[in-house]
């Protein structure tokens, strides 16, 4: 397929295929950092996620049409408002199904997988009635769209670099909240022994419910940024359930750096089989060694060491 | 009444006003339309020489069906053609209905999932005894259906664009098959803009899949090159890759038959990556005017479609159509190729009925080849043989509003070939 290109052009395009690949990594960190806590963290399947994130995504089309309707002057950066509204209204939600459902099915893993299932369908039912099968179209300020050239023939998108920028600042912000503070730290020790975190004093219940919303609250986050690169309407949560759960489970549940790594792989496979395979025949391979690894290690690639 | 005096002027008549509609249900006896009274119709024409076959039919009513899904990931889709079927039952209703008896609707939802459209199929057919359907949209709920259609002697009026390979005495094909809607959208682009390479892309499933096999053929046929041929599954959202490839290989025109939610991702990443589809010729046979609602006319500007039907088409058929479709469904509501075959469903099914005199299955099936319908929205569609309809075919650029500008139709109706020879 290359007979006929300059070295010139081949390079131009292997830079951006490389980029296009860095953006994928990104995109599968930003739809797995939600789940991998709340799955990870707290074992709770949740099949729910893509909801999450879609209802993210309403958020960000309904700030776009309030915005350009009634605050023009702001449109440029009302993305930014977006996501932080995006993040409460997902957050909020996720604390109330944690407080009206979930933490009457820790300790049942399978049960979390059913009930979080039918709520996926009656949220998806409730995004049909209020805002219409159809899928929405969120208009993007203009600097979001188009590409930089970087040089003639390199061009980068830049909704791609956004979201490689926003998933970068989102994955540190866990970090420091997960790994640097007193309420990770309670958050971790819950999660390792609840019943003794309980009696030095951590209210488990607490942590339960905040944890919880905050995975819910990324989804939203990262379902706002989807909004650049992907569709708007009441299934399209479920466009991003399997590639999610792959990379989590992928990675081991319980390793945040797992889930990266995992996103890594994934992603750097599939975009340069994409690139010299058909697109399905890419997706069939990306699987096909997914599993064959999960054969060999079915901990996934990385596994946090704790006594049983 | 003959049927051309309803093609001529009662068509695309507007929705009764809320007042006259509750004369109509009010005083049923009473003159509604003309001057005929009502059942006078009916009378002429009493229910045991209309329906021999033990369908629902009444002195004063005839019940056919309404099979979509309003549920699920199609809903998006079907919704569409469930307003369209209604709008023209309600026209046919306020006319006086079909042989002097009034269409009711009974309408069951396929939920997105082809056993559901096969049960629910049956049961309009089996419980419901219903005399037509008008439904199914994906090609996965017609095929699910349609034994159960032949084993119960029904008809299913199909408003869908399709791959064609299939053709049967239960079904009436509104939509176009496979050939109409690609060979003159070919022709066109090449043509048109000289083009000599085509880079195809679709999802995964059999209607991208049999429709890129016809154009491929086409085009090499006439002497060019497909420079790429990708598929990628349903709901696939990255296409950062293939647009790489698409930058490699240079091709003249894209030839795109994404479906669904992956459809939004595709363009607005094209865009992103710098493709402007003012310069670069892109052609689809798969986005209509419902789909543009969710890529945003801003990121598809330029494009070309190719189908039957757009919003924007200027006759005076159509100008009507539109007003009364957003009278009834509200002024936002828009109208694609696909809304405007399920329109015509319902209207051929009355013309039908009454050129057989009879709402028998046999008799409509036999009746259809040679029906003619001058009120369409398209404009002039006529029955084949085949039960696929002759119609023009169409190329449409995308504005940033949302709708096409019409930039060609094929002087002459265009025969349906559903099994064509040499592109298979």
């Amino acid at each position: 397929m290359f007979e006929g290109y300059s070295l010139a052009e081949l390079g131009s395009i292997f830079a951006m295929q490389g980029f296009a690949g860095l953006i994928l990594f990104s995109v599968f960190v930003l739809m797995a950092l939600g789940l991998a806590i709340i799955f990870g963290q707290m074992g709770v399947i949740n099949m729910a996620h893509g909801e999450f994130m879609i209802l993210g995504a309403y958020v960000t089309y309904l700030c776009s049409t309030f915005i350009s309707s009634y605050a023009p002057a702001l449109f440029p950066v009302y993305f930014f408002i977006a996501m932080a509204l995006a993040f409460v209204a997902s957050g909020a939600l996720g604390m109330l199904v944690e407080w009206a459902m979930i933490r009457f099915l820790y300790r049942r893993p399978l049960d979390t997988l059913l009930a979080t299932w039918g709520l996926s369908l009656i949220l998806q039912q409730v995004f049909r009635s209020v805002f219409g099968a159809r899928e929405v179209g969120v208009v993007l300020p203009d600097w979001l769209m188009g590409s930089v050239a970087v040089t003639g023939t390199i061009e980068v998108p830049i909704n791609g670099l956004f979201v490689m920028a926003l998933t970068t600042a989102i994955t540190v912000a866990i970090y420091a909240v997960m790994f640097r503070s007193r309420w990770g730290q309670g958050v971790r020790a819950v999660m390792q022994n609840r019943v003794m975190a309980g009696a030095v004093g951590i209210n488990t219940e607490k942590v339960d419910r905040y944890t919880f919303g905050l995975g819910c609250g990324i989804a939203g986050v990262a379902g706002s940024a989807f909004t650049m690169v992907g569709s708007t309407g009441p299934t399209s949560g479920q466009l991003y359930i399997v590639d999610t759960f792959l990379v989590v489970v992928f990675g081991g549940a319980q390793s945040l750096i797992g889930t990266i790594a995992s996103a890594f792989t994934i992603s750097q496979a599939q975009s340069t089989m994409e690139f010299f395979l058909s697109g399905s025949t890419a997706k069939v391979l990306t699987l096909l060694t997914v599993v064959v690894i999960l054969m060999l290690r079915p901990q996934g690639l990385f596994v946090l060491k704790v006594r049983r | 009444m003959s049927s051309d005096k309803i093609n001529a002027d009662k068509t695309i008549g507007g929705l009764p006003s809320p007042l006259r509609r509750k004369l109509l249900l009010g005083m049923a006896a009473l003159p509604a339309v003309g001057l005929l009274p009502r059942g006078a119709l009916a009378q002429a024409l009493p229910t045991d020489a209309v329906n021999t076959t033990k369908l629902a039919v009444t002195d004063s009513t005839v019940k056919v069906g309404i099979l979509h899904s309003t549920t699920g990931t199609m809903a998006i889709s079907e919704t569409g053609s469930v307003q369209a079927e209604k709008l023209a039952i309600a026209q046919i209703n306020e006319m006086g209905g079909v042989l002097g008896r009034k269409i009711e609707v009974i309408q069951e939802d396929g939920a997105s999932d082809w056993p559901t459209f096969a049960e629910k199929a049956r049961k309009l057919l089996v419980e419901d005894k219903v005399a037509a359907v008008f439904g199914c949209w994906t090609s996965a709920s017609r095929k699910a259906v349609l034994p159960v259609f032949e084993q119960y002697n029904g008809m299913l009026y199909y408003p869908t664009f399709y791959e064609g390979l299939e053709q049967s005495k239960n079904v009436i094909y509104t939509g176009q098959e496979a050939t109409q809607q690609i060979l003159a959208g070919l022709d066109w682009v090449t043509k048109e803009k000289g083009a000599k390479s085509f880079f195809l892309i679709g999802s995964d499933y059999i209607w991208p899949r049999t429709s890129n096999k016809i154009a491929r053929k086409h085009i090499e046929m006439h002497g060019q090159k497909v420079v790429g041929e990708e598929y990628f599954p349903l709901g696939h959202t990255q296409f950062n890759s293939v647009i790489n490839k698409i930058k490699l290989t240079k091709p003249d025109v894209i030839y795109a038959s994404v479906v669904g939610g992956s459809n939004v991702a595709f363009y607005k990443q094209l865009k992103a990556a710098g493709i402007d589809l003012n310069k670069q010729t892109l052609m689809t046979i798969s986005v209509t005017e419902d789909e543009m609602l969710g890529i945003g006319g801003e990121n598809i500007a330029g494009a070309y479609a190719c189908m039957k039907y757009f919003q924007s088409l200027k006759n005076p058929n159509n100008e009507k159509f539109v007003a009364a479709f957003k009278k009834m469904w509200g002024g936002e509501s828009v109208i694609g190729d696909v809304t405007q075959a399920g329109y015509l469903g319902p209207w051929l099914w009355k013309l039908t009925a009454e050129k057989a005199k009879s709402f028998d299955v046999d008799k409509i099936a036999a009746a259809s080849p040679g029906i003619e319908f001058t009120g369409a929205p398209e404009g002039y569609v006529r029955v084949h043989e085949n039960h696929h309809l002759w119609s023009k075919t169409r190329v449409g650029r995308a504005r940033t509003d949302g709708q096409f500008d019409v930039v060609f139709e094929t002087a002459d109706l265009i025969e349906p070939n559903p099994f064509p020879k040499g592109y298979q």
